[in-house]
């Protein structure tokens, strides 16, 4: 093997704080071989970030390295100058992070961006730098170099963005490329893209690459090695197949069992408890806390990183009997929900929903913008005591419909039909649970207010609010703290128990879980079927993730640019026949599973403004079956494929049924 | 660009013609008309009569108003009663001056302002960092008849005697005699805004330097000078066009109070002379002037803005 890039050893960071210092890496070694792909995994707080700026040296001025080494070419990057930090830093080394939106000087055109890395670090003239701008730009598969180097970050798309940001760091031919998060807030077929380029640069280009990701399918399909970082401490190192295959670790198969599976069949078992904190960590090992293998062993001093099989090591001192014992992931999947009633709950009836646009005069003038269609002539329904779920890619119109389903927005046209009697039996769930509660309000009082309004005294609200409390899992005693005291997903745990105080027969969940964690998520989902159950309410479960999907709801819609698409139970929607839109979707959510890579099939282009839909079907600039001039003059009919499953597409489900490249060996 | 300047200019016709009819209007709602000032309070009926039949005073208020737009859009701003002279050549020249003073007074500003809140905010924190914002709170907080007068008796008085203590000089009879007189009004005119442009500075760039863009730049081997010049200073400037923009309101004020200090023979001047002599054609050209070059620097400064920010180029 080639001597490593990168070669971390026994890395410790900490930041000074007002509690004390955080000790946000502990004792972390790793290397990356050239052209080798790293995938370093962890939840939220785990310290990714920080490694990440710290082999840069670009961390905050509090943080502070305590111990360690990081080897790059040989050379320990911790001891050198900040003058030939300059000449590493975009030269010898890259960093691409989340959200390339802010990443992107908004004021400066993108090849000047992109060339300004030669004329820094090779002194190239203005001229030669922005004909070198545009070839990186063709490399990371920009059709129209030239154009898309003359304009401004916000004339792109957020994938377009991304690999703007990616030729950046490319330019100035890096042996290291550090990429966080870089498809994190991406759509999944925008995702899909970037996660081929990355391969396909990997190839081309041959650098070492240290991919950063809380997402382990995304890791599962771009790592040759994976690192899990768990509370600053790495847990687990291991080529990718064998740790997918058979993670030592029973934190790495806590993660692996909580992801939710495409298949509907396995997965989403949380790990119970939480990180602790990084101020005050448990003696011994870190996991002890939430670990189903503890012994007293554990807890006598930090297990050390040893060596498991060949080129794997673990932090765990009873390895051997955790790879003995079974996992849990097969077996414990929540039963799909199946179709209960058919007494329609809640009915849209060719619903319209336009926002913004100019007013009467201005448009007769032919001055003013037309208005944003964010959902266009929609018809489907939830029945009593059932899950129905929306999906699509951002901007699809999918939680404005779950706002106007609880009347949150009236219609444009169309009508919505709601059959129960009081306007309270509709609740929602937003996906940022901050935005629904009071930060200065206690989280008692804020249970307590929806009953004053079904009038219960004093006494029963106390109970009431103890009784809601538990039923989502938490303590009595947080009805004293403030939403500030809690994590992200106790946080949206009081979220539910508030929609769930006035014992509504609909709610609306708005990506109940697309700001949590994997294992926060697995919890909040089951508890939300629990919950389900008990009250017999019907769910209205808007998300982008179509694993999560599979999961809990009994009958899908797919949205794209205002429309639905395509709807059907789960078990329709998830294979042949099906909308061309909604088989893309399918293919581009990668899979936990290293063994089954992903075969995404390609959208081009990206999803029109809603101000300017294309007409007939909205689908056609960038449908990969499209056959003909039908599809851009006349409107799609809707079709149906079984009495519960219908499909709005020119192709005649005969032949969408045939179409099935995307079936897995 | 061009129709947003074009749509953004038909707007301020607008706004214009309505600051005319308040003007017109503010004037026909004072007690007595220009006939009653022109021959006294002691005039006879008969005498108000003729002449208000002269100067079309009995015409209905919305004609008179008309033909009042009409010949100020054709240049006639008819005669200033109390001096005598066509009001468009007393404005015309009064209007040159103060620009003067108010041209040195932002090119000070925006020279001075710029690099102080750029140093600030480049050494937050720092002793250098503190007496700067502890001169801007200084300059903010004295008002301008203050300021004047200190500048007045510390370079101008007689142990210094660096600058004349009033009066103008015309630019025809020696640039360094034109100079000496602006520079201690329009030193006194820039201190509270130069205040607010370090402050707007200081505290835009720090904001900007702590953008992840700015990490990107530092993340590409970008030198500390090429971040803050390339990346950091346009961003943060954005906001302070707007700030200059708020303060034109405020400079005008300013002017008046200035001029009257040093006796200056500017705008702010002249309208005070229009109040006390009641000369109101004088009076109303001259708010409809002030307006006008509010409501136009104000369009100036949307344009800056929209020229160095691309993403609101369009709107
Ligand atoms: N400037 C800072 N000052 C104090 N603490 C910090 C600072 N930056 C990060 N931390 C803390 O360090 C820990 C690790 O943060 P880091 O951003 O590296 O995590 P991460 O794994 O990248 O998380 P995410 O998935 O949310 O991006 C967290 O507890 C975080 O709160
Ligand atoms: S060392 Fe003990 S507590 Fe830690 S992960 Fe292994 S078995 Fe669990
Ligand atoms: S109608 Fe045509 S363009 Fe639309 S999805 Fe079907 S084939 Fe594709
Ligand atoms: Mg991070």
């Amino acid at each position: 093997m080639p001597p490593p890039v990168l070669d971390v050893r026994a890395l410790s960071v900490q930041f000074e704080t007002n509690e004390g210092p955080l000790r946000v890496l502990r004792d972390v070694s790793l290397q990356v071989a050239p052209g080798e792909t790293f995938g370093l995994a962890g939840e939220s707080g785990s310290g990714k970030t920080t490694l990440g700026y710290t082999i840069l040296q670009a961390l905050a001025p509090t943080a502070r390295v305590t111990g360690g080494a990081i080897l790059f070419e040989g050379r320990d990057l911790l001891g050198v100058s900040e003058d030939e930090l300059r000449r590493i830093r975009g030269r010898r080394i890259a960093m691409v992070y989340q959200d390339p939106r802010s990443a992107l000087n908004p004021t400066t055109r993108i090849g000047a961006q992109i060339a300004e890395v030669l004329e820094i670090h090779e002194r190239a003239p203005a001229r030669a730098a922005g004909r070198r701008a545009q070839e990186l730009l063709e490399l990371v598969n920009i059709a129209d170099p030239a154009s898309v180097a003359r304009r401004y970050p916000h004339e792109l798309s957020g994938g377009m963005q991304q690999r703007a940001v990616i030729a950046m760091a490319l330019a100035g031919g890096p042996s290291l490329l550090i990429l966080d998060e870089p498809t994190t807030g991406l759509d999944v077929t925008t995702q899909a893209r970037i996660l081929e380029l990355v391969a396909d640069l990997k190839r081309r280009v041959g650098a070492a690459i240290l991919y950063i990701s809380h997402d382990l399918a995304v890791i599962a399909q771009v790592a040759d090695r994976v690192g899990v970082l768990y509370a600053g401490e790495l847990v687990e190192v291991g080529p990718t197949a064998d740790l997918f295959a058979q993670p030592v670790h029973p934190y790495t198969r806590g993660l692996l069992d909580a992801l939710p599976h495409l298949d509907g069949l396995r997965g989403l078992v949380p790990i119970e408890g939480r990180i602790p904190r990084l101020t005050d960590l448990p003696p011994g090992c870190v996991f002890a806390p939430r670990c189903d293998f503890v012994a007293p062993a554990c807890t006598a001093a930090t297990p050390a990183l040893e060596t498991v099989a060949p080129e794997r090591r673990a932090r765990c001192v009873r390895w051997p009997t955790v790879l003995a014992t079974p996992r849990r992931s097969t077996a414990a999947a929540i039963a799909p929900e199946t179709v209960a009633s058919d007494a329609p709950l809640l009915a849209f009836e060719h619903v319209s929903k336009y926002f913004g646009g100019a007013g009467a005069v201005a448009r007769w003038l032919g001055i003013g913008a037309p208005p944003v269609r964010a959902v266009d002539d929609v018809s489907f329904d939830v029945r009593a005591d059932e899950v129905v779920a929306l999906v699509g890619e951002s901007g699809c119109g999918k939680t404005t419909l779950g706002r106007l389903a609880v009347r949150l927005l009236r219609p444009t046209a169309g009508r919505v039909r709601f059959a129960a009697p009081k306007p309270t039996d509709a609740q929602i769930v937003f996906q940022h649970p901050d935005s629904s509660l009071n930060p200065m309000k206690r989280i008692g009082p804020s249970l307590a207010r929806p009953l004053v309004l079904r009038g219960l005294r004093r006494r029963e609200r106390g109970r009431r609010v103890r009784e809601l409390l538990e039923a989502v899992r938490l303590d009595p005693d947080y009805g004293a703290r403030r939403p500030a005291a809690l994590s992200g997903g106790e946080k949206q745990r009081v979220a539910i128990a508030r929609a769930l105080a006035m014992a509504p027969q609909f709610v609306v969940l708005d990506e109940p879980v697309s700001a949590l964690d994997v294992s926060t998520q697995a919890s909040i989902i089951r508890l939300l079927a629990e919950l389900r159950r008990t009250l017999g309410a019907s769910y209205l479960m808007i998300s982008h993730d179509l694993s999560l999907v599979r999961h809990v709801a009994a009958r899908v819609g797919v949205m794209y640019l205002g429309r639905l698409v395509e709807i059907g139970a789960v078990d329709e929607v998830f294979r042949a026949p099906s909308h061309p839109y909604t088989r893309a979707l399918r293919s581009a959510v990668p899979r936990p599973d290293p063994a089954v890579p992903g075969r995404p099939i390609r959208l081009e282009g990206s999803v029109p403004s809603a101000q300017h839909p294309p007409a007939g079907c909205r689908f056609h600039t960038r449908c990969p079956q499209k056959i003909g001039r039908v599809c851009e003059e006349a409107e799609p009919p809707w079709a149906r494929a079984s009495p519960t499953h219908w499909i709005a597409c020119h192709i005649p489900i005969a032949e969408l049924s045939r179409s099935s490249e995307e079936a897995r060996p | 660009m061009a129709r947003y300047a074009l749509r953004r200019l038909a707007s301020i016709a607008l706004i214009l013609l309505l600051v005319s009819a308040i003007v017109f209007a503010a004037i026909h709602v004072l007690p007595g008309n220009a006939a009653t000032l022109i021959l006294g309070e002691y005039a006879t009926p008969e005498a108000l009569r003729t002449l208000e039949r002269e100067m079309g005073l009995d015409r209905p208020l919305l004609v008179q108003y008309a033909s009042w737009v009409a010949s100020v859009v054709t240049g006639d701003w008819g005669v200033s009663l109390a001096m005598k002279q066509p009001v468009a050549t007393v404005v015309g020249y009064r209007l040159r001056n103060s620009a003067f003073l108010a041209l040195a007074a932002l090119t000070v500003v925006v020279v001075v302002g710029v690099p102080l809140g750029t140093l600030a905010a480049l050494r937050r924190g720092r002793p250098l960092d503190l007496a700067i914002v502890t001169a801007t709170y200084v300059g903010i907080s004295i008002p301008e008849f203050v300021t004047g007068l200190v500048l007045l008796l510390v370079l101008a008085g007689p142990s210094v005697g660096w600058f004349p203590t009033s009066g103008y000089v015309e630019l025809a009879s020696g640039v360094t005699a034109w100079a000496r007189h602006l520079v201690l009004p329009a030193m006194t005119l820039t201190i509270v805004l130069l205040a607010h442009v370090v402050r707007q500075t200081r505290s835009g760039l720090a904001d900007v330097l702590t953008a992840p863009y700015i990490r990107t730049a530092r993340l590409k081997g970008a030198s500390a000078r090429r971040i803050v010049l390339r990346h950091a200073l346009r961003n943060a400037l954005l906001p302070t066009i707007t700030v200059l923009a708020l303060d034109l309101g405020y400079l005008m004020g300013g002017i008046v109070v200035v001029e009257e200090v040093f006796a200056y023979p500017g705008m702010g001047r002249l309208i005070i002379y229009a109040v006390q002599n009641r000369d109101v054609p004088l009076l109303q050209m001259c708010a409809l002037v002030v307006a006008s070059v509010y409501v136009l620097a104000n369009f100036a400064a949307d344009l800056a803005y929209a020229w160095l920010d691309p993403r609101i180029r369009y709107s």
